[in-house]
């Protein structure tokens, strides 16, 4: 039991990454990269929905009836995404973040990690499990949000956390804001993954 | 004029997937061949013209800071914005449910060559995105959202289409074994993205 435990919460981070392996949660995690401060509000909120809303529906998972329930746990997700909003818009310094991120607290909604976890996981699993898988999954989705905030940041604007860290006079790559630099990122964070671990490679 | 500017925009400035990563998941899952890209991206814009007008009138007359005045006077500063995600969302998971039994029960042949895709758009980021935009943007009327719904399906369209088509042609090329699959596709999305990028700035 402690070992089955422990592989649900270890494997979301590397071997199982639901960004750079399964894919999931693509959508709304590249946008809010280009600084650090917003990744991390990001990577922490989705953990909080992610975590919350497995939990819920594990709760609920005998009495929703099969054919309703992506209504049903759509409702759910958005249910624990409004509560994150408002916290966010309630809190003095997170405010501003969340005027940042727009849009994007709102489309955590359809982020496919929170659906994949609910519906490969959370539906057949006792709750307190569900719990760990999903917060471990919004661990794993964070550290790659980080990871890929981290460089944007550095590169595009010289700063970490808005803190110079590079020397005044440090040109600014401005492609390193733009969209397609996180993409070709992720893919280089990918190819890096894989090269050390073979088993994840295609075929 | 306006609605033509509007129209070119939403497809290759603020498009979907170059600008916004919206839409990314199904995007990457469902672009291995032409002919299932072309399907969803057709549901795709079928359902975002669809829905986008029915939450903008509802973001209107019901959700707005003020909207339901028209109820009268003691409703004038109500605000229901908070509500916006679930119903937004609920209309829009409501519309494919709905979407699917109609086409299931009167047009099987394009069920079975769309099927699997209809559920999956319930959670396909770019529609929900679309309509947070809207929310934001505070369009003028419904004509401008429905301009924008099509505009920006399309773009969404165009990109997966492409994409389908590069990868289809790079399963016969010679990529580095730890690079195959996800990550030459990302490079390539961000690739296309950049040359999205010289659309920036264009004027009608």
């Amino acid at each position: 039991m402690a070992q089955k435990l422990k592989e649900t919460i270890l494997n979301p981070i590397l071997k199982g990454n639901p960004i750079t392996v399964l894919l999931l949660g693509i959508c709304s995690s590249l946008a809010v990269t280009v600084q650090l401060k917003g990744a991390l509000v990001m990577a922490l909120s989705v953990t909080a929905v992610t975590g919350l809303s497995s939990f819920v529906v594990s709760l609920l998972r005998n009495t929703i009836p099969n054919r309703v329930r992506i209504i049903v746990q759509l409702v759910v997700v958005a249910m624990m995404v409004i509560l994150v909003d408002q916290i966010l818009k309630a809190g003095e310094g997170t405010y501003a973040i969340d005027k940042q991120l727009s849009v994007y607290i709102g489309l955590i909604i359809t982020n496919c990690i929170v659906m994949g976890r609910i519906e490969a996981f959370a539906l057949g699993q006792k709750p307190i499990p569900s719990l760990l898988d999903g917060l471990a999954n919004g661990f794993g989705y964070g550290l790659i949000l980080v990871i890929v905030a981290f460089f944007r940041e550095l590169l595009g604007s010289g700063t970490l956390f808005g803190l110079r860290v590079l020397p005044e006079g440090y040109i600014a790559n401005n492609l390193a804001i733009l969209p397609p630099f996180a993409l070709i990122l992720l893919g280089c964070i990918i190819w890096v993954q894989r090269s050390f671990d073979k088993d994840l490679q295609e075929k | 004029m306006e609605y033509v500017s509007l129209f070119v925009k939403s497809i290759f400035v603020d498009n979907m997937i170059f600008a916004y990563f919206l839409g990314m998941c199904s995007y990457l899952a469902v672009s291995k061949n032409v002919k299932t890209a072309n399907g969803l991206g057709l549901a795709v814009i079928f359902v975002l013209a669809c829905t986008l007008p029915l939450n903008y009138l509802l973001n209107r007359f019901v959700l707005q800071p003020g909207a339901l005045s028209w109820l009268g006077e003691q409703f004038a500063d109500v605000d229901l914005s908070f509500l916006s995600y679930i119903i937004f969302i609920a209309v829009i998971a409501a519309f494919t449910q709905l979407v699917e039994m109609i086409v299931e029960k009167f047009l099987p042949s394009l069920y079975s060559s769309l099927g699997i895709f209809l559920p999956l758009i319930a959670v396909n980021c770019a529609i929900l995105g679309a309509s947070l935009f809207m929310q934001q943007r505070d369009f003028a009327g419904v004509g401008e959202a429905e301009v924008y719904a099509l505009g920006s399906g399309l773009g969404w369209y165009l990109a997966i289409v492409m994409l389908a088509a590069i990868r289809e042609k790079m399963a016969y090329s010679n990529v580095p074994k730890a690079l195959k699959g996800a990550g030459i596709t990302f490079i390539t999305v961000g690739l296309m993205g950049m040359a999205f990028m010289i659309f920036m700035g264009i004027q009608i």
